[in-house]
């Protein structure tokens, strides 16, 4: 890389100045004139016939510009909500799914009429007046229960509850490794509901002009390309009809990806209305309508030998689907594929099951699948030391690919890239001071103190992805990046990303990345992304930690294009052959004289003269795609320290040590700062969250953040980072991800701290979240 | 019926005639223009929308924007001084106390008004402090630390610290 040397430092972000002054441009911060403001009736019962719809005077009250219900609809949108195929390759029954119900409603929240008025104030006074008649069918909300064949259907008339069912592998991979074992454990695993919580809800406006048949999207989302794909098909519109801008975005995790009803509601109203149309999500309606995160439970049991050596695992899935199909739902069965860990194992067989409820769907939030893999596999880990009166430090030890085994190949067929996990483990044991901290809990036990120590060591797959991988998945576009780099002729340089950056700090650490490769000031770089209508045809947006892996090298690759044709250029204008240019810090000259040089400036300049090479176009730009070869493969280790009242079931986190390990870094203040922010997070989903619906009547229970335990400043514990690099060989760059890595890491760490703080009582598995009441009731009958 | 409200918003006189059910964000949003201060909950959990009302912190969505007649507001846009950075923004921008940002606003205001009340918190007192505030990006380790560099900076330099226990005027 050049002399500018950015990579590897900490830059300030870029981004920051706008933020922090109140300046940013969210989805609120602007309005269209003429703008009618839309509200939305939604059902208040999780399922129902909707019998009558009367709106006889919310049409007649005051601002009010319409009222509009499915019927109106039908002749302005078409098709079914989108599902990818994804991981599981054989769906059963995907629910047909228009943007508003009309004669089935089937969670609570789901859209049944819309109003349009001039203020928000009228249209949510309007919407108040509609009345709509139910008949309330049975709710299915127990996993288990609505796999009974009389169970009743989560859709009138459904043959059955289940949206898949794919066994990866059948029991006989693992017939011999269960036959060798001698100790087998078991355990149930819950995976708590989880609402995503941007703290920024959805929004979308949208504008069609009548007369040029051309519609502007603004909306919070993680991926532009896609939403335009999605809602010009609905639309009957051409991509090319459609521009879609995602500014400044208060954050995603997962929830800002798939197309929602209102995305095509809203521009359908604009067309009908011929005005521009706003909605802004409130809280509730986030909580209640925005896709949530996990809501599964594993049947797990694994096979080892009494030395520790794991052996074999048999797992299942039951993944609460929701009442639709989220478009990106079946991604979550990657659990699957991830139950092995960082360990060796003789075979995995694993079955998903994808389970139709009478909740809002489920699909991708931060980490996605691959949580749920590390919390299954660490917790078995820990359960297969206790059964052994082993170490868990010792059981990991034994099991670990080895650093000399990689590429390796794993139970499903995916490469590993490359992984050094023991180094990891021993770093955040030195850091964490493991052996004192056994020896302190030995003592706190003595003095009838609860002291726990949790360790995860974790691994993820991320970096969405190689084509031959995921076009299938997707139904056919493969989650590829591309890039476009522009030079003007003054030498500044405009770059285009098909990513998305909603607080990950693209601005910055792509801007780092071209920087140093181009030999030029940061501040002579731009960097864009969030408008279709800018830089490449198609982008794929931010999700699955595969911004840098995948993006960050496509914008590298289009640099390196712009250099091509720069040295072919400056080959021209240094009268030299173009095999003895070379491009060194931020300049062009001949191989052994550095005098004889153009700068980038004089180049770019040059190549919107008149003096170039004979059949060379004018212009310095470049587009490339980046299909990488591979997933990429990052990992750590997480240790959390705890200890808990037995009185009052209260989880004191004391200390919480990470190494983690994503390949090189661009930008370390950036790293860790995501870091933060996932463990955060996954504390979160560990101690505090869960959303909670009426198992009768499927109510939500927890619609506001005051129900809903998001955790504050007094909850989250100051955290010891450090890192381990091992570049991946997949990219140019040798880089990981790192934006989902907490999230995925710390459930185990926290959970597996709590058990082994609670052991002496007899303990050996507690679900999340790990609430004080669930615990002073397991601590209450521990010691009866 | 709309009703009078007259405020000062960052030293600026405003008047307008607004519905009485009007929260005093929405007013400050949609009236007066000042985007800076977000909503993010509609309970008043999450602080995204503190302001400083006579320099004390206050979640903006919890007035009315007639109980604000005749009151000194401080937002967001007020804390930068011809194109100077006030010192805990300059912190949290430091310290990595943002991602995706939408929270910040919020958090500094509040944490304005508690180094107003106490220049030298320790990190507990910090904690306590901002406890009105919720961020989901940063699990706030940056933010802490962004609030302590600020208030050493503040130490050293006074003039601009009083400024904010005033209100901004």
């Amino acid at each position: 890389m050049a002399v500018t040397q950015l990579v590897g430092a900490k830059i300030h972000r870029r981004e920051d100045p706008r933020l922090i002054t109140g300046h940013g441009h969210y989805i609120d911060d602007f309005t269209r004139t003429g703008t009618a403001y839309a509200a939305f009736v939604r059902s208040p019962l999780a399922h129902a016939r909707v019998k009558s719809i009367d709106v006889t005077d919310a049409s007649k009250a005051p601002g009010v510009v319409g009222v509009y219900t499915a019927r109106d609809f039908k002749g302005q949108l078409a098709g079914t909500h989108p599902a990818a195929p994804a991981f599981v390759a054989e769906k059963k029954y995907v629910p047909e799914r228009f943007p508003i119900a009309e004669k089935e409603v089937c969670y609570q929240g789901e859209i049944v009429a819309a109003v349009l008025a001039e203020t928000k104030g009228q249209a949510a006074d309007a919407a108040n007046m509609i009345q709509v008649d139910y008949d309330e069918l049975p709710a299915v909300m127990d996993l288990e229960k609505a796999l009974d064949a009389k169970s009743p259907k989560a859709h009138e008339g459904a043959a059955d509850n289940v949206c898949w069912d794919l066994a990866y592998t059948g029991p006989e991979v693992t017939e011999a490794a269960f036959k060798e074992a001698d100790v087998v454990v078991k355990q149930r695993i819950l995976q708590n509901r989880l609402a995503p919580v941007p703290m920024e809800p959805r929004g979308v406006m949208a504008e069609y002009e009548t007369y040029d048949k051309k519609l502007t999207i603004w909306m919070s989302s993680q991926n532009p390309h896609f939403i335009r794909l999605f809602v010009s098909g609905s639309m009957g519109l051409k991509e090319s009809q459609v521009r879609v801008i995602s500014p400044d975005v208060g954050g995603g995790f997962g929830s800002k990806i798939s197309p929602y009803p209102e995305d095509y509601l809203v521009p359908a109203l604009s067309r009908m209305t011929e005005r521009p149309v706003k909605w802004i999500e409130t809280r509730t309606e986030s909580i209640q309508n925005a896709t949530h995160g996990r809501g599964q439970f594993y049947e797990v049991e694994v096979a080892a030998k009494k030395d520790g050596t794991l052996l074999g695992m048999r797992m299942t899935q039951y993944l609460d689907v929701g009442a639709y199909a989220g478009t990106f739902s079946a991604f979550q069965a990657c659990a699957c594929l991830m139950a092995g860990g960082a360990y060796k194992w003789k075979g995995i067989s694993a079955r998903t099951i994808g389970i139709l409820t009478n909740r809002v769907p489920t699909d991708p939030y931060r980490g996605a699948g691959r949580p749920e893999a590390t919390h299954l596999v660490e917790r078995m880990v820990d359960l297969v030391a206790d059964e052994l009166k082993m170490d868990p430090v010792e059981v990991r030890r034994k099991n670990f690919i080895q650093p000399n085994e990689f590429p390796y190949t794993q139970s499903f067929g995916l490469v590993v890239d490359s992984g050094d996990y023991e180094k990891a483990l021993d770093r955040a044991l030195e850091m964490a001071g493991y052996q004192d901290l056994r020896r302190k809990q030995a003592d706190m036990r003595k003095q009838g103190r609860y002291l726990g120590i949790g360790i995860s060591t974790w691994i993820e797959l991320c970096g969405f992805g190689p084509s031959a991988a995921t076009a299938p998945a997707t139904g056919g576009i493969a989650l590829v990046e591309s890039a476009q780099v522009r030079v003007t002729p003054t030498g500044s340089v405009i770059v285009y990303t098909g990513t998305h950056s909603h607080g990950q700090g693209h601005e910055t650490t792509f801007g780092q990345i071209v920087a140093d490769q181009l030999g030029v000031p940061l501040e002579n770089i731009e960097l864009r992304h969030g408008d279709t209508a800018e830089g490449t045809a198609f982008g794929y947006g931010t999700y699955g930690s595969r911004s840098l892996a995948v993006g960050g090298v496509a914008v590298s690759k289009a640099v390196g294009k712009v250099i091509d044709k720069g040295k072919k250029l400056a080959a021209h204008m240094l009268e030299a052959a173009e095999e003895d240019v070379v491009f060194e810090h931020g300049s062009f000259h001949v191989k052994g004289s550095p005098d004889k040089s153009k700068a980038f400036g004089e180049v770019a300049f040059a190549s919107y003269g008149m003096s170039l090479p004979q059949g060379m176009e004018q212009g310095l730009e470049a587009v490339a795609y980046f299909d990488p070869p591979n997933l990429v493969w990052p990992f750590g280790a997480h240790i959390a320290v705890v200890e808990v009242d037995p009185e009052t079931g209260h989880v004191e986190l004391q200390k919480y040590v990470a190494v983690d390990d994503c390949g090189n870094i661009i930008n370390p203040m950036i790293v860790d700062g995501q870091l933060h922010g996932g463990v955060a997070q996954s504390i979160a989903q560990a101690l505090y969250e869960e959303v909670v619906y009426d198992d009768e009547t499927g109510q939500l229970k927890t619609g506001t953040l005051l129900d809903y335990n998001i955790p504050g400043i007094g909850e989250i514990p100051a955290m010891d980072l450090d890192h381990t690099v091992t570049p991946s060989p997949t990219n140019d760059l040798g880089v990981k991800g790192i934006g989902e890595a907490g999230t995925i890491a710390a459930t185990a760490s926290v959970i597996n701290a709590v058990v082994d703080a609670l052991s002496p009582l007899g303990i050996k598995h507690v679900d999340m979240p790990a609430s004080p009441d669930r615990l002073w009731k397991m601590i209450k009958e521990a010691r009866n | 019926m709309k009703h009078k409200v007259a405020v000062t918003v960052n030293g600026r006189k405003h008047e307008h005639e607004v519905e009485p059910r009007l929260l005093l964000v929405h007013h400050l949003r949609d009236n007066l223009g000042l985007t800076g201060t977000h909503i993010g909950c509609d309970t008043s959990q999450c602080g995204a929308c503190t302001i400083l009302v006579d320099g004390k912190a206050v979640k903006s969505c919890t007035m009315f924007a007639v109980q604000a007649e005749g009151k000194s507001l401080t937002t967001i846009e007020g804390m930068a001084k011809d194109g100077e950075l006030h010192p805990i923004q300059q912190a949290f921008w430091d310290e990595h106390g943002l991602q995706c940002g939408y929270c910040t606003p919020g958090f500094i205001m509040a944490a304005a008004y508690l180094l107003s009340q106490n220049p030298n918190p320790t990190e507990d007192e910090i904690r306590r402090g901002l406890e009105g505030n919720l961020c989901r990006c940063t699990g706030y380790v940056n933010i802490i630390k962004a609030v302590k560099s600020a208030a050493q900076t503040m130490s050293t330099a006074p003039a601009r610290k009083t400024t904010v226990a005033a209100g901004g005027n």
